[in-house]
């Protein structure tokens, strides 16, 4: 491989690394309080309220279901609204970060639904309110699966962001793409899929890492 | 009853009264800055025809109620009979349909959800499957209540420490919950539930998911608190060994009422609901099954004597001055609060019978005849 394309190789990485560690951070924020927000508005939540529930439920469903190659295209009146521009890896993070959060929502309320109702009965019975059971109970107590949640984000975020090549966001996949399948470079092919190997097993196993370090449960 | 002398702690500590419990005063004591007048022996609790349905099933259907300060009152009924209902009512987890809910001294039924809060906080509640934080070491879990205060950190831990201290648990401060045995976590519960200084500790079947020796051990730290600390306890059970070893007072719930109340010993001595038979059918002689059988209703033979006796008379020499001759089939004496109760079935021949009941009565035994059976049986 040509120093060129090891500069290029680099660069996608970097790249990838980029719109996956942004959207993925950005959806972590806006997914987490959304997971709790569904979690909250239940039946037999801490806030319970229908209507928001099932509004709620009925937009994350509808993101969800949208291919995220549509989205990228649909959003892009959007991203030029937010970014400036709906070309490169800054625009990516925006149709990235709207699909990733209410993915990642969902994986947030199925940790925090999981959360024993007898330790948010204990919380009230000592007088706590709704923040102080997100704060104390929900959330400490879900976070494993908060954690794991995330990394699954991160791992699929990477899939996503090869998709970004399409408007011009560069990266790993755009990189196979252009290089390893319409010139016929395979070795580029064959580094980029090492890499992405590389980069997959690394997040997966930081994860479980931090999973198995927080989990106090028996 | 016998007189207990408590010493109450008010709010910080700062005024220190001793009261004797068991007589009714209504000498109000004014507590400088405090939310209410508290009275010398008031009341901790008052329910007045408590009502609540879930759906079309009540499961309290006009409870009336009171906890007494200091006292520990033990709640028993079967499951579904409204016990976790009633004491969800006391702290607001749970609303009445109708009645009136008194604590110290204050209607609790129109408050909302914030209002309630600092409420709960003079209220500490352990619960069967101890409901600890598993994401909090043990000291963590015990000062909860004083984080949801806004108390400072340090007091927060020094505090912890005391209530670990006194449940004998100082070593596993830095542990989590899920290296602890039930036992353990039970006493790490109540540790977090004295946090806060409560006025009134419920208990929801707190012994319910440990073995027999670890109950005693509970039971055992939860009269020694109520003698220390003067803490009044509502406990709810199924078991009426849990009632018999700590309670001073019962109340038997039924299907959303309660049909019997009373000392524990007296109850035990004398229960008048079918209810508490059939509950203390576990811990009570009963007639064996084999003698049982063999009943009949006719009038020949031997009589078969229910006999409940409570205090000197069951302790007395009573069966030795029995006018006429007996087989004392089954029986036993048990000691409640401190009062013999005793529990015997005796064979009389019918001839002799209404000697001997008469003798039985005039020293206040209660008895039933049970049937008769055959004079070798």
């Amino acid at each position: 491989m040509s120093p060129a394309m090891l500069d290029l190789l680099i660069q996608s990485v970097w790249e990838t690394l980029l719109m996956t560690g942004a959207s993925g951070l950005i959806s972590l924020a806006a997914g987490l309080p959304l997971g709790l927000a569904l979690v909250a508005t239940d039946r037999g939540g801490i806030a319970p309220n229908p209507w928001i529930n099932s509004i709620l439920g009925a937009v994350i469903n509808a993101f969800r279901s949208v291919p995220f190659i549509i989205l990228l295209v649909a959003l892009i009146p959007l991203t030029r609204l937010i970014v400036g521009t709906s070309i490169g890896t800054w625009a990516a993070i925006v149709p990235l970060s709207i699909g990733a959060t209410p993915y990642y929502a969902r994986l947030a309320e199925v940790s925090l639904r999981e959360v024993d109702r007898g330790l948010i009965e204990a919380a009230r019975a000592m007088g706590g309110n709704r923040w102080t059971i997100i704060r104390e109970v929900l959330v400490p107590e879900a976070l494993p699966g908060i954690v794991a949640g995330f990394t699954v984000t991160l791992v699929t975020l990477i899939g996503a962001s090869a998709m970004a090549g399409a408007i011009g966001a560069g990266g790993l996949g755009d990189l196979a793409i252009r290089y390893g399948y319409q010139r016929f470079e395979t070795s580029i092919m064959i580094a980029v899929v090492i890499v992405l190997i590389i980069l997959v097993c690394g997040i997966q196993w930081a994860g479980d890492r931090l999973v198995k370090r927080l989990d106090h449960r028996a | 009853m016998k007189m207990r002398r408590t010493a109450f702690v008010v709010e910080a500590g700062a005024i220190v009264c001793t009261c004797s419990k068991g007589k009714q005063m209504n000498s109000h004591v004014s507590v400088p800055g405090g939310i209410a007048a508290v009275t010398a022996d008031i009341d901790v609790v008052r329910l007045e025809n408590v009502k609540r349905h879930f759906g079309t099933t009540p499961a309290l259907d006009g409870v009336s109620l009171s906890v007494r300060k200091g006292e520990i009152l033990g709640i028993i009924g079967r499951s579904g009979a409204g016990k976790s209902t009633l004491i969800r009512c006391l702290n607001g987890l749970e609303r009445p349909d109708s009645g009136s809910i008194l604590v110290e001294g204050r209607q609790i039924t129109g408050l909302d959800e914030r209002e309630l809060q600092p409420l709960r906080r003079r209220i500490g509640m352990i619960f069967q499957h101890f409901n600890l934080l598993s994401a909090k070491t043990v000291e963590e879990n015990v000062a909860l209540p004083l984080k949801i205060e806004g108390r400072p950190r340090t007091e927060r831990l020094k505090r912890a420490r005391e209530l670990l201290e006194l449940v004998g648990l100082s070593d596993k401060a830095k542990a989590y919950p899920s290296s602890l045995s039930g036992g353990q976590k039970q006493r790490v519960g109540i540790a977090r539930a004295l946090a806060a200084r409560p006025a009134l500790l419920l208990s929801d079947e707190a012994t319910s998911a440990l073995d027999p020796e670890t109950t005693r051990s509970i039971l055992a730290l939860l009269k020694d608190i109520n003698e220390k600390l003067g803490l009044t306890i509502l406990l709810i059970t199924h078991e009426m060994e849990v009632v018999r070893t700590i309670a001073d007072r019962v109340a038997v719930i039924d299907a959303g009422r309660i049909v019997e109340q009373g000392p524990v010993w007296s109850v035990f001595a004398d229960p008048k609901a079918e209810i508490t038979k059939s509950l203390l059918a576990g811990i009570r002689p009963q007639l064996p099954a084999h003698i049982a059988k063999t009943l009949s209703a006719e009038p020949a033979g031997d009589a078969v004597l229910g006999v409940d006796l409570a205090g000197a008379a069951a302790q007395g020499t009573l069966l030795a001055e029995l006018p006429g001759a007996f087989r004392l089939l089954h029986g036993g004496v048990d000691h409640v609060q401190n009062q013999a109760v005793a529990r015997l079935y005796l064979a009389v021949p019918v001839a002799g019978a209404q000697t001997v009941i008469q003798f039985l009565e005039a020293r206040t035994a209660r008895i039933e005849v049970l049937g008769y059976v055959a004079s070798n049986a």
